[in-house]
C-alpha cells in the first residue's frame, strides 16, 4: 500500500515537473521587480507571496470562463530565481496531466491584469509576463486643445492694447489739430507777436507771481555776459 | 525787450526738429543692450566656447572685442548721434556716394527681421505648449491602431518627434514646399502683433517695452542659474565647459569663429544702431556708451552660459545614469540575479567579472557602451539646443511646466529686444525718405510694415520652413553684413575724412579722440574685416553647400540626411547675399552718372560739404 502511494507521489510529482518548465509547451515567465517599484517598503518573496500569485492566477481563470474550476493547485510554479522571476503553467482542473492552452491563460490575465497587479502593488512595467503584452492606455486629449486657449487669452491681450494705443494715438492727433488750427485762426487775423527777453519767450515766464525766474539762472550759456 | 517776429525753426523746443527723443539715457542703452544681446548669446557663444576648447575661447574672443567690436560699434553710435538721422540719410549726408551703404544696411535688416520674427514663433508655440501636464515633448503618441507608439517618434525621441512634425511637420527636402501649418500661422500673426504693438509709435513705444523685455531674461537667467548649479552633473558640464585647451589657439578657425561671433553679436551693420543713437541729444558720450553696451554684451554671453552649461551637464548625466540602467537590467533579467545587485558604482567589476565567466552571454545581450564624455560631447547650437536638447533636459527636472514657461519667456524676451532694434533699422531711414508723405501717421506706417513682414514671412511657415531660414541665416544675415561694416569704416575714415569725424566726436563727448580709437580707425579694424571676409567666403566656397534633412524614410534615420542644395536655391543664397552688398556700387555709380550729368550744366553748384556741428548748430541744448 505505502509502496504505492509512493508510486503515485512520485509520478505525480515527475509529471508536474514535466509540465512546468522553463519554455515549456503554455508556460510563461514572470519577473517582479518588487524593489524597483517599492523602494523600502519591499516585501520579501516568499511561498506565501506564491500562493497568492497562484490563488490570482485560478481567480483570473475562474473569471474568464465559467466553465473552469481551476483551483489553486492547478497552478504550477518553477523555477524560482533570487530575480525574482519564475515561470508557471496552469493544469486542467478535469485532467491533470494537460495544460490549458497558452492562448487562454493569456487572455485571462489580459482581462484581469489589472487586479493582479494591484494584489502585489506593483504595476505593468515592474511585474511583467514576458510574451503577455499589455494594452496601452490611450492618451487623455482634451476637447480643445490646452495651447489653443492659452493662445487666444495672449491673442486677445494684445489686440485689446493695440486697439487702446491706435484709439489713444488718434484721440491726440485730434487734439493737437484742433489746437494747431485755432493758432492758424490766430495768425490769420494778424501777426503773432511775440514779446521775446533774452531769446526766451515772455508767454512762459510767470510775471504776475512773485517767484524767482528760472530765466536768469546763471550757467545758462544762451546769455551773453554783462 | 524785443519785439521780433520769429521763424518757427528757432524757438522751439528741443523736441521740435520734428524728431523723437529718449525718455532718458537709461532707456537708450538699454535698447542698444537690448539689441545685441540676443539668442545668439545664449545659443551660440556657449556652443563656440564649448568646441573651441572652453576657457581658450576667450581669448581671442576678447582680443576680436577690442580691435574689432568696440571699435566698429563707437563708430556707428557716433554717426547717428552726429547727423541725427536714420541708416539711408544718414550715408547720404556723409557722401552721396556712399548712400548704397544705407541702403544696404536696410535691405539687411528687412530681411533679417523676415526669418527672425518666425524663430519667435516657434518660441511662442512651445510656450503655449507649456501649460499641458505632461509637456507634449516628453511622451510618444500612440500609432494609429494602438498597438504601439508612433513609429516616428519611436525611432528617434518625443522631443525630436515633437520638434520635426509637430511643430515644423518638416518635409524630407527643400524643394517639397509642403503646405502653411496653421498652428505656425496664427504664432506668427500673434508675433507680428506683439511687434507692431511694441513698435506702434517707434521709440516712444520701444522705450517703454524694453525696460520689460530687456531685464527679464537676466532675472531668469539668475533663477536658472541657482536652479542649474543644484542639478546633479551640473559640475561635470561646467568643468567640461571652462577646462582650456590652448592647443586650439593653433587653428585659425577659432580665430575666425571668435570675430564673426563679435560682430555678429553686437549687431552691427544693421542701421539699428545709427537709427537708436540718432534719437539722442548730440552732446552726449557716444564713447562710453559703445565700451559699456559691448562689455555688458560679453559678460553677458558668458553669464548665459553657466546655467546653460549647467543644465547640459545635468542632462549629460541623466543620460549616462539612463544607458547604465538599461544595462544593469539588462543583465540582471538575463541572469536572473537580484535586484539591485549591481549598482551604477560596482557596475564596471560585474561586468569585468561577467565577461570573463560568461562572455558569449554578455556579447549576446548587445549592451551600449555607456561614456559621459560622449554624451558631453554631443554638442548642439543654434535652435536644436533650445527645442531639442534644452527641452529634454526640462522635462527631467521636477516641475518642469514652470521651467518651460520661464525658458521660453526668456527667450522671447531675448529675440523682441533684438526686433525692436531691425524695426527700428527699417522704419527710421523709411520715415526720413521724401517718398513717405509727412502726413502718413506713424501707426499706419508701422502697421503697414508689419502687415507686409507678416505676409512674406507666411512662406517660412509652409513645411520647408526652416530649411528657407537656416539659408537667410547663413547668406543674409552674415556675408553682407561684413561688406556693409567694411564700408562704413571706409567711408567714414576716409571719405568723411577721419579728421573731421575726430572733431565731431570731440564736440560731441568733450574729450579729444585718443590713440587707441585712431589706430582701430584707420587700419586695424578694416583690415580685420577684410581677413574675416575672405576667410569666410572661402570656406563657405570650399564645400558645396549642403543642408541636412530629416527623413524618416532615411536609412540612417534619426541621424539626418546630408543633401545638397538644389541649383535654384543655390541662386538664391547667392542673391541674398549678394542684394545688400550690390547697392553699394550701384548707387555710387548712379550718383557718379547724375553728377557728371548735372556738372554739364553751368547753373550746377556742387553741394556743400558739411560737418556734424554745423547741422547741429541751431540744435538749442537742453538744461543739464
Amino acid at each position: 500500500m505505502l509502496q504505492v502511494l509512493l508510486l503515485t507521489f512520485s509520478v505525480v510529482t515527475v509529471a508536474h515537473a514535466e509540465l512546468c518548465k522553463p519554455d515549456a509547451q503554455n508556460a510563461f515567465k514572470v519577473r517582479l521587480s518588487i524593489k524597483t517599484a517599492l523602494g523600502d517598503n519591499a516585501y520579501a518573496w516568499d511561498a506565501n507571496e506564491e500562493y497568492l500569485f497562484k490563488a490570482m492566477v485560478a481567480f483570473t481563470m475562474r473569471r474568464y470562463s465559467t466553465k473552469t474550476t481551476t483551483q489553486i493547485s492547478n497552478v504550477l510554479l518553477c523555477n524560482v530565481t533570487d530575480r525574482v522571476s519564475f515561470w508557471f503553467v496552469v493544469t486542467d482542473s478535469s485532467k491533470n496531466t494537460t495544460t490549458v492552452p497558452g492562448s487562454e491563460v493569456e487572455a485571462a490575465i489580459r482581462m484581469n491584469r489589472n487586479r493582479i497587479n494591484n494584489a502585489f502593488l506593483l504595476s505593468d512595467k515592474t511585474l511583467q509576463f514576458l510574451k503577455i503584452s499589455s494594452t496601452l492606455a490611450p492618451p487623455v486629449e482634451p476637447s480643445t486643445p490646452v495651447w489653443l486657449i492659452v493662445f487666444g487669452v495672449v491673442l486677445c491681450l494684445i489686440v485689446a492694447a493695440i486697439v487702446f494705443l491706435v484709439v489713444a494715438g488718434i484721440q491726440q492727433r485730434k487734439k493737437k489739430n484742433k489746437e494747431s488750427t485755432e493758432r492758424e485762426n490766430l495768425e490769420e487775423k494778424g501777426e503773432v507777436t511775440i514779446t521775446i527777453e533774452n531769446g526766451i519767450p515772455c508767454e512762459t515766464l510767470d510775471l504776475k507771481a512773485g517767484h524767482i525766474n528760472g530765466v536768469f539762472s546763471a550757467d545758462d550759456e544762451r546769455f551773453t555776459s554783462l | 525787450m524785443d519785439r521780433i517776429l520769429i521763424p518757427e525753426h528757432m524757438w522751439s523746443s528741443p523736441k521740435e526738429d520734428g524728431r523723437p527723443k529718449w525718455d532718458n539715457k537709461f532707456q537708450y542703452i538699454l535698447s542698444c543692450i537690448g539689441f545685441a544681446v540676443g539668442l545668439g548669446n545664449v545659443w551660440r557663444f556657449p556652443y563656440l566656447c564649448q568646441i573651441h576648447g572652453g576657457g581658450a575661447f576667450l581669448i581671442p574672443y576678447f582680443i576680436a572685442l577690442i580691435f574689432e567690436g568696440i571699435p566698429l560699434l563707437h563708430l556707428e553710435l557716433a554717426l547717428g548721434q552726429c547727423l541725427r538721422k536714420g541708416s539711408i540719410s544718414a550715408w547720404r549726408a556723409i557722401s552721396p556716394y556712399l548712400g548704397g551703404v544705407g541702403v544696404g544696411s536696410w535691405m539687411v535688416s528687412v530681411l533679417v527681421s523676415l526669418y527672425y520674427n518666425t524663430v519667435l514663433t516657434w518660441v511662442m508655440w512651445y510656450f503655449v505648449n507649456s501649460f499641458q501636464d505632461p509637456l507634449p515633448w516628453s511622451v510618444c503618441p500612440l500609432n494609429e491602431n494602438r498597438t504601439g507608439l508612433n513609429e516616428e517618434c519611436y525611432e528617434s525621441t518625443a522631443v525630436n518627434y515633437f520638434w520635426y512634425r509637430k511643430t515644423l511637420n518638416i518635409t524630407p527636402d527643400i524643394a517639397e514646399s509642403g503646405t502653411l501649418q496653421w498652428w505656425l500661422v496664427l504664432c506668427l500673426a500673434a508675433c507680428w502683433a506683439i511687434v507692431y504693438l511694441c513698435t506702434i509709435r517707434g521709440i516712444e513705444t520701444t522705450g517703454k517695452a524694453i525696460y520689460v523685455t530687456a531685464i527679464f531674461p537676466y532675472l531668469v537667467l539668475t533663477i536658472f542659474l541657482i536652479h542649474g548649479l543644484t542639478l546633479p552633473g551640473a559640475t561635470e558640464g561646467l568643468a567640461y565647459l571652462f577646462t582650456p585647451d590652448l592647443n586650439v589657439l593653433k587653428n585659425p578657425r577659432v580665430w575666425l569663429d571668435a570675430a564673426t561671433q563679435i560682430f555678429f553679436s553686437l549687431s552691427l551693420a544693421f542701421g539699428g544702431l545709427i537709427a537708436f543713437s540718432s534719437y539722442n541729444p548730440p552732446k552726449n558720450d557716444c564713447e562710453k556708451d559703445a565700451v559699456t553696451v559691448a562689455i555688458v554684451n560679453s559678460l553677458t554671453s558668458l553669464y548665459a552660459s553657466i546655467p546653460v552649461f549647467s543644465v547640459l551637464g545635468f542632462k549629460a548625466t541623466t543620460g549616462y545614469w539612463d544607458c547604465l540602467d538599461r544595462n544593469i537590467i539588462s543583465i540582471i533579467n538575463e541572469f536572473d540575479l537580484p535586484e539591485q545587485s549591481i549598482m551604477r558604482q560596482n557596475y564596471t567589476d560585474w561586468i569585468t567579472f561577467l565577461n570573463s565567466s560568461y562572455p558569449e552571454k554578455i556579447a549576446g545581450l548587445k549592451l551600449k557602451s555607456c561614456d559621459l564624455q560622449e554624451f558631453l560631447d554631443q554638442s548642439v547650437s543654434g535652435s536644436g539646443l533650445a527645442f531639442i536638447v534644452f527641452t529634454q533636459a526640462i522635462i527631467l527636472m521636477p516641475g518642469s511646466q514652470a521651467w518651460a514657461i520661464l525658458f521660453f519667456i526668456m527667450l522671447f524676451s531675448l529675440g523682441l529686444s533684438s526686433m525692436f532694434g531691425n524695426i527700428e533699422g527699417v522704419f527710421t531711414p523709411l520715415l526720413e525718405l521724401q517718398i513717405i508723405s509727412k502726413s502718413i501717421p506713424k501707426e499706419l506706417l508701422s502697421g503697414i510694415i508689419c502687415l507686409v513682414s507678416f505676409l512674406i514671412a507666411l512662406c517660412f511657415t509652409l513645411s520647408s520652413g526652416s530649411y528657407w531660414i537656416d539659408i537667410f541665416d547663413r547668406y543674409a544675415g552674415s556675408l553682407p553684413l561684413l561688406v556693409i561694416a567694411f564700408f562704413e569704416v571706409i567711408g567714414v575714415v576716409y571719405v568723411y575724412k577721419i579728421k573731421r569725424f575726430s572733431e565731431d566726436v570731440k564736440w560731441m563727448t568733450g574729450r579729444k579722440l585718443n590713440l587707441y580709437w585712431q589706430i582701430t580707425w584707420r587700419f586695424i579694424s578694416p583690415l580685420l574685416l577684410v581677413i574675416v571676409f575672405v576667410a569666410f567666403v572661402t570656406l563657405q566656397i570650399q564645400k558645396p553647400p549642403t543642408y541636412t534633412a530629416w527623413n524618416p524614410k532615411h536609412e540612417d534615420f534619426p541621424v539626418k540626411e546630408e543633401k545638397a542644395y538644389p541649383p535654384w536655391v543655390q541662386a538664391i543664397c547667392v542673391l541674398l547675399a549678394v542684394l545688400p552688398c550690390i547697392f553699394v556700387p550701384l548707387v555710387a555709380l548712379f550718383q557718379l552718372v547724375k553728377r557728371t550729368w548735372r556738372s554739364k550744366d553751368p547753373s550746377f553748384l556742387p553741394p556743400e560739404v558739411f560737418s556734424c556741428q554745423e547741422v547741429n548748430r541751431n540744435f538749442s541744448h537742453p538744461k543739464k
